[in-house]
This record gives structure tokens, sequence and C-alpha cells, in this order.
């Protein structure tokens, strides 16, 4: 068996999700285990990706990959797959991978299981894990035959450092002319700092709760002090309190950190879908029959204002920050 | 200009909802609705007709009989006409099967403008346009939050992980728009006693040239072997605040090793 990681970079590094994915191909035991860097000036993270586990990496560097669209990927990824004969393509689930990922399937009449949080050898067969229906079944599924496609929820694998020096290929990109139709005008930034929420350990979610946007700067510093990431809700999303690009849930982000906390946030099922893998859960909220209170770890009932703050100071001692 | 829009029925996620253990199918038996993310698609196609005072808005689905009640609903939103392709031998259908019907549908329509939706509340895919968009070869826009249209291109901005791209196509194109686009309009009465006349054609595999065993299960690449509960979650532990909750978490990460 071989199987192919695509590895996804932004702003010069390669994603943490498609790093778990290659650790979690490593762990499979394949004969060998690849990864696929598509990008303009982009060879020098061949040797970024061989650190995380990747024996070999393909390297299809062109100024006509330089924008972060799909059509002109499939293209290359799939004669790579076709010449290098590959039976196994993995992707770290993102509005890029799992366009990549679509149009893949059908130019190779390919199998694709999306959302998987797990993936197994079972008598040799690989079996995918696909939790369905708002999480409440966990379903295994899997491929006919290859090449199998496979897209993962984001924080579903560690990324593992520990390999070596992986042997570097470069790669023809032969791209069709649909696929350089769409063009990039503007490839916008969100101010950020710290980690985004699909790379974060730890993040702290805010909701109604906090009363206004203001309320956000409590969250903002908890999550500084706690070293992770500031995660909200899609109704203040939608109130316009907190970017788009921090929402979890349904119609957001699904993340899987080691914490979540989840601060003024009622945990209804369009939010729960989005954080419930996550390792530890806990949730302040005043309302004592909050739905986050039946999937949380740790549930407090009281004011985030207070509760939060001081969680902030004590955390920050703790740590000796 | 014309606008087809892909629109799926999908079992009510209010009602609770199951895989048929046999087939190994989610069970669609039950009341159906029109996926909650297509009302968006519906909706900026007749945003577009609506500013052209031109055009034509078509409703293209796969799906059982019973679809044809989401097509009407998206029909007394104002679209012209739904085309249902429904077939027993389609039934079970993975990406790589749904995806062929779809864009052989597609084909036949020849629209200016592709719709899809974000994702479907039922398999949670938000994938499908991908593969229709290849199988098409016409370019691909996904997760439009605002969309423009003028002098044969459309320009979408495009919510990814990062913030916000803008993006441009010439059309014919396939565009997926996100539910941020717009806020959907209700059906009006005037619309729902109409919708009952508009015109609803269904196609089967084979009107599309599409032998059943490139459709339906047989057709797909994907299988789905086993059902299982969730894992468990630990305990919970619900306190309330008495002065020293930020104390008792700290704590209780601590006994964690999360600090």
């Amino acid at each position: 068996m071989s199987t192919v990681v695509f590895l996804e970079h932004h702003e010069g590094e390669l994603l943490k999700g498609a790093l778990g994915v290659l650790a979690k191909a490593a762990a499979l035991g394949d004969d060998s285990v690849a990864g696929f860097i598509a990008g303009a000036d982009v060879e020098e993270l061949a040797a970024e990706a061989g650190k995380y586990g990747a024996q070999v990496v393909y390297v299809a560097d062109d100024p006509r990959l330089a924008a972060p669209l799909p059509q002109p990927r499939v293209d290359v990824l799939a004669s790579l797959v076709r010449d290098e004969g590959f039976d196994t393509v993995l992707f770290g689930a993102s509005v890029l991978a799992a366009d990549v990922a679509g149009g893949l399937a059908a130019r190779l009449e390919a199998g694709l299981n999306w959302d998987l949080v797990d993936l197994e050898r079972r008598d040799g067969e690989l079996v995918g894990k696909r939790p369905a229906l708002g999480d409440s079944v966990y379903v295994d599924v899997g491929w006919r035959d290859g090449p199998r496609i496979a897209l993962f929820r984001p924080g579903s694998f560690e990324p593992e450092a520990g390999g070596g020096e992986p042997s570097v290929e470069r790669v023809e990109a032969r791209i069709e002319d649909f696929s350089l139709a769409a063009t990039m005008v503007e490839q916008a930034h969100e101010e950020r700092t710290g980690p985004s929420i699909e790379d974060a350990d730890v993040i702290v979610a805010g909701g109604r709760g906090l009363g206004a946007p203001e309320g956000f700067a409590i969250v903002e510093e908890l999550a500084k002090a706690l070293g992770g990431a500031v995660a909200a809700t899609r109704a203040v999303v939608d109130a316009g309190w907190y970017p788009y690009a921090s929402q979890v849930g349904q119609t957001g982000k699904t993340v899987a950190p080691k914490l979540y906390v989840a601060a003024g946030i009622s945990g209804a099922i369009q939010h729960k879908v989005g954080m419930q893998s996550s390792n530890v859960i806990v949730a302040i909220n005043k309302d004592r029959n909050a739905p986050i209170f039946e999937y949380s770890d740790l549930g407090v009932v009281g004011d985030v204002h207070e509760i939060v703050p001081k969680l902030t100071e004590l955390v920050r001692e703790r740590r000796g920050s | 200009m014309k606008v087809a829009v892909c629109v799926k029925h999908v079992p009510d996620a209010a009602a609770p909802r199951r895989f048929d253990p046999s087939s190994k199918r989610l069970d669609r038996s039950g009341e159906g609705t029109l996926n909650s993310f297509d009302v968006h698609a519906v909706e900026e196609a007749l945003r577009i007709k609506d500013r052209d005072g031109e055009g034509e808005v078509v409703l293209v689905s796969l799906g059982p009989v019973g679809a044809g009640d989401s097509l009407r609903k998206a029909l007394a939103m104002g679209a012209d006409r739904g085309l249902l392709v429904s077939d027993d031998a389609a039934a079970g259908s993975d990406l790589v099967a749904t995806s062929r019907l779809l864009a052989a549908a597609l084909e036949r329509e020849n629209a200016d403008l592709v719709l899809f939706g974000q994702q479907s509340s039922d398999a949670d895919g938000a994938v499908l346009w991908a593969a229709v968009a290849d199988r098409l070869r016409r370019p691909l826009l996904s997760q439009a939050a605002e969309l423009e249209l003028g002098d044969a291109r459309v320009r979408a901005k495009r919510q990814t992980e990062f913030g916000y791209d803008v993006i441009e196509a010439p059309l014919p194109a396939v565009v997926a728009v996100s539910d941020a686009i717009n806020e959907p309009r209700y059906p009006s009465l005037k619309g729902i006693m109409g919708a009952k006349r508009k015109p609803q054609d269904t196609l089967t595999a084979g009107d599309l040239g599409l032998a059943p065993d490139h459709v339906g299960e047989e057709g797909s690449a994907t299988t789905v072997l086993a059902f299982a509960d969730p894992p468990p979650r630990g305990d919970t532990t619900v306190i309330e605040d008495d002065g020293s909750a930020a104390e008792k978490i700290v704590d209780f990460l601590a006994e964690r090793k999360l600090l």
C-alpha cells in the first residue's frame, strides 16, 4: 500500500492538520509515506515535511500554483496518483483541501470519505470512522477499491516530529485550461495574533452570554494566558461581534483541541457538533439548564464576567507569566 | 441569465434520524425538508433574476419521488421550474455516482451559472460541487459569502480559515454559496399557490444516458460497513460558583496537566 498526503501550507508554513494526517499515515505502517506540496517557491517546505514523517516529498513548484485554488491542484495531483500508482490519498480538511479532494474523486472515479476522525487497517482493508447525524452515531466506512481518498476532521491527529531527510521529487505541473479560469483577485488576511483555531491545543470560545462585543476582551485575555486561540458561536458572528474565521459549529469549523473553554455559550446542537470531540470541555454559563452542561467535563454555573478574569489571573500566576 | 440551483431533499433534522441497519442507508421514510443550506442558493439565484429583470431559475435535484415536496418549496420562493432525477437504481449513490448523475442533468440544462448550498445537513458533505465542476470542466468558486455578476464573469468573496479571498471566473461557472450570503425570503401565499402549476420534470438515470451499474450502490466507490455508539464522555461535574469557581477550574486543569 502506498499513501500520499496533501500538504497544505499558508504563509510559508505547512498546516498542522496536514502534518497530523502525515503522522497518522506513517503510523499505519505503509511501505512508504509520501507528501505532496503544490505552490510557488515552496521547495524549502519539503525538508519540513520530512521531519514530520514524509519519506518522499513530491513538489509541484509553479507560479500558476501560487494562489490557493483547487482546480490546478486536482490536475497535478491526479497525474501524480496515476503515474506513481498511489492507492491512498489523505487530506486534513480545510476549504481548499475539500475542493481538491472532491475534484480528485470525480477525476479518478475514486471513493471519497469525509469528516473522518480515524483510520485503521482491519484484515488488510482500510476502515474510516465518521461521526454522523450530529455525532450521535459513529459509522465505519470503507472503499471498494483504489484509489481511496479521505478527508479528516481538523484536530484528529497530532503531528509527530522525528523523521529525517526526505527524498524530494519535482513534479511537472500539467494544468488544464479550465482549471486556470478561476483566478485570485485579492488574497486577503484577517489580522490575527496567536494560533488559528484549527491549529490550537487550547480554545477559549465566547457566546451571547458575554453580553456585548467588548465582552470578548476577557475571552481573549484568557486565551492568551493559556496560549490558545479564540473561537465564537454562530450567534455572535452573525451579530458582528467576532469574525467568521473564528466560528465553531455546524456552519463554521469543527475543532477538537485538548481543552475547550466555553464562556457564555448555551451549547445548542449547532455549536455542539463543532466542538464535542474536544478532549476536555469546561463550560461557564449562568443558566443551570444550558445544554452545554450535558457534555462538559466541568460545568460552572456562574457569571462569566466574574469568573473568567479571575481564572486568567490564576492561570498567569500558575504559569509564572 | 439561466441559473441552475442544485437542491437536496433531506430528513427533517428536528425529528429523530437513523440509519436503516439492513440497507445501511439513512432512513428517508420520515418527514423530509429542503436542505436549509440550499435555501440560500435558491435565494441568491432569485436575486440575480430580480436584478436582471429576466432570466430563468431551474432547480436540479437527485432524490426519491418525495423530493418533489422540497422542489415545490423552492418553486414557491420563486424558482421557475424543477428537474428531479429519481430512480430506484440511483438510491445509495455516493459522491462519484451522485456527481455523475447531477453533472449529466446539468449538461442538459447548460446553465450560465450553477449554484450549490454550502453543505448537506444529512450527510454533512461539502464536496459535491467540486466533483460536479470537475465533470463539467467548469471553473469553481466555493464558500462564497458575496457574489457579483457582470460582463459574463462571476466574482466571489470566499471565506477560508485565514480570512476572505476575492476570486473571479468567467461564466459558465459552478459556485457554492455560504449561508452567510443572504437572508432567504419566505414564500408568499401567491407563490405557494402558483408553485403547484410550475413545471416539474422527472428523469431516470437511463434518461440521462447512465447505465444502472454507474449509479446507486453499484456505481459507488465507497461503502458503509457498520454503526456504533459514539465513544462515551467522562462524567460531568457541574458546580455552582460560590466565589471559588476560578480556583476550582485551575485545580481541575492542573490535575489533567492542561496548564
